[in-house]
């Protein structure tokens, strides 16, 4: 079986005036269809680097990124980005952000609104469909940006800190949220965190990078079942888990000395 | 008395609208219109003061009846639809050449590096400073005139579209990208929405601009127009007559200013107040 998404040993350099930055270096991943895959590590370990490659944003300067056992050539509807700093267009309602993907695939008036209020309502912003972005707060522009991404029927969801600029409360109900919105709708989802309690409580699998070079350090595997409750996030397990994420990611043992 | 060219200068940098007065408390919004009428009532007071104590300035009520005597006989109608035609034609077709250069230079590295060493040099000079060259090159018809008006829009207005374009956020591109919008769309539906609000102030500025070259160059050379009457009331000294031009250019800047900030409003209505 093939995976959805394979990265296969792929390295990205910036030039840096006359040397090069290595963002990332042997990069390898695969991630099975509908899987939810978390990653978490370090700032400036290249994790949105990565994310950027998948969707099409960058290109890798050696190795391959495939979807569908195809080769990611710049970006395409099949992959939807949320990105961390909301991106909604400021001039657009709420409708006609979540509609902006539909009327660039063509679809007719009705059909857009349709699908747009149906996400619309997921997301639980039916009363400010008509509203402008600068009259929402950072999570429901979040929660507008998760609809607009949803809308136009994505296999793959590609989350860049989604949440990181929300406050605790507000992060804990839309992890919640997110997790009912993917089983609803089933995504392969890589979702980028730098919160551990949020790589843990999502994931089917945490992916922990290190920086200098970016690189995988560890992949550990989040057995706990779905629906994740509040009771799951007290559970032992979870604490057990969390703690290894932890440990991996606050004390990664000294980098290989490849790199810079 | 030689002719005051000074008063035109390059065009000032895009001032910051008037934001968040919406915000403020409807009192305090009334408090201000009460000060403003004040303000003028107490400086027209003051000019009637100086002008009946020796100061040789016609006093408000002469400068009424100038004004009245001076529609009466179709004068004044016609100087203000030939400044007006001349200002109108030039800041539009100003505009609508600086928007799409504007457009390419922030969009295609090659149109940038044709176009931006010509404009940086010619917003250097004042465009009334081309005014003797144009005239001797165009003669001395319309077309100069309209021609320098045009410039000194153009320039303002350029330099603004080319600033909205570059600094569209990228993520908002991006993010249109993701969704599969190609460079067509995401021209249509994201640079050129995102760039509005730089290119209203820039043909705010150029409006001002445009305004400011006219009554100067209508003084240099024009056979009707608010600036023309001015100069041909200075060689008879008839100061009402300035007055009125005066005021009359100074409404109708204005109401234009006005008429762009009421767009202004009304098309970047969407844009976070900070
Ligand atoms: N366009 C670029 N040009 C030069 N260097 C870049 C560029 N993009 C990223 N980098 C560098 O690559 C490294 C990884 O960046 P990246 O944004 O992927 O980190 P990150 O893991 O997402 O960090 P954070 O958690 O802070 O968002 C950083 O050190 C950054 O400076
Ligand atoms: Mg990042």
């Amino acid at each position: 079986m093939t995976a959805k998404i394979s990265v296969q040993d792929v390295r990205k350099t910036f030039p840096l005036k006359n040397e090069e930055f290595v963002a990332l270096d042997g990069v390898s991943l695969d991630i099975a269809d509908n899987e939810f895959v978390t990653v978490v590590g370090p700032s400036g370990c290249g994790k949105s680097t990565l994310m950027n490659v998948l969707a099409g944003l960058e290109t890798p300067t050696s190795g391959r990124a495939l979807v569908d056992g195809e080769d990611v050539v710049g970006p395409g509807p099949e992959r939807g980005v949320i990105f961390q700093q909301y991106a909604l267009f400021p001039w657009l309602t709420v409708r006609k952000n979540v509609e902006f993907g539909l009327k660039v695939a063509g679809l007719g008036a009705a059909e857009r609104r349709e699908r747009a209020d149906y996400f619309i309502r997921i997301v639980g912003l039916e009363q400010f469909a008509d509203a402008l972005p600068k009259m929402l707060s950072g999570g429901m522009k979040q929660r507008c940006a998760i609809a607009r991404a949803y809308a136009v029927n994505p296999s793959i969801l590609l989350m860049d800190e989604p949440f990181g600029a929300l406050d605790a409360l507000t992060r804990v109900t839309l992890q919640e949220q997110l997790l009912e919105t993917w089983s609803r709708e089933k995504r392969t989802v890589l979702f980028i965190t730098h919160d551990v309690d949020e790589a843990v409580f999502l994931a089917n699998r945490v992916v922990v990078m290190a920086a200098r070079p970016g690189r995988i350090y560890d992949v550990i595997d989040v057995d706990l079942p779905y629906p994740r409750t509040e009771e799951a996030r007290l559970s032992p397990e979870f604490a057990q888990l969390r703690n290894r994420v932890w440990t991996s990611v606050y004390h990664q043992a000294p980098g290989i000395a490849a790199g810079r | 008395m030689s002719v005051p060219t000074s008063q035109v200068e390059a065009p000032a940098p895009p001032a910051a609208s008037p934001r968040g007065a919406t915000r403020r408390t409807r009192s305090r919004r009334s408090t201000l219109v009460v000060l403003n009428a004040v303000s003028i009532v107490g400086g027209i007071a003051c000019w009637w003061v100086l002008a009946l104590n020796g100061f040789q300035f016609p006093t408000p009520p002469e400068v009424v009846a100038k004004a009245v005597q001076l529609a009466g006989n179709g004068t004044l109608q016609e100087d203000v639809l030939a400044s007006l035609s001349r200002v109108l034609a030039g800041f539009l077709i100003g505009s609508a050449a600086a928007i799409p250069v504007g457009f390419l230079m922030g969009w295609y590295t090659t149109a940038r590096g044709l176009f931006e060493p010509w404009i940086q040099f010619f917003r250097t000079i004042p465009p009334l400073a081309l005014l003797p060259l144009v005239l001797v090159l165009l003669g001395i018809g319309e077309v100069p005139k309209v021609f320098v008006i045009f410039l000194a829009a153009f320039l303002a207005c350029v330099i603004s579209t080319y600033q909205g374009v570059v600094s569209v956020d990228r993520t908002l591109i991006n993010a249109a990208r993701v969704l599969g919008a190609k460079d067509a769309t995401i021209f249509a539906k994201v640079v050129v929405p995102a760039s509005t609000p730089f290119i209203l102030v820039g043909m705010r500025v150029g409006l001002g601009s445009a305004w400011a070259t006219l009554v100067a160059a209508e003084l240099l050379a024009a056979p009707a127009g608010l600036g023309y009457r001015m100069q041909q009331a200075q060689l008879y000294y008839d100061l009402a007559t300035i007055f009125v031009s005066i005021v009359v250019i100074g409404v109708l800047g204005l109401v234009m200013d006005r008429l762009l900030l009421f767009a202004e409003t009304r098309l970047t209505g969407w844009q976070e107040r900070r």
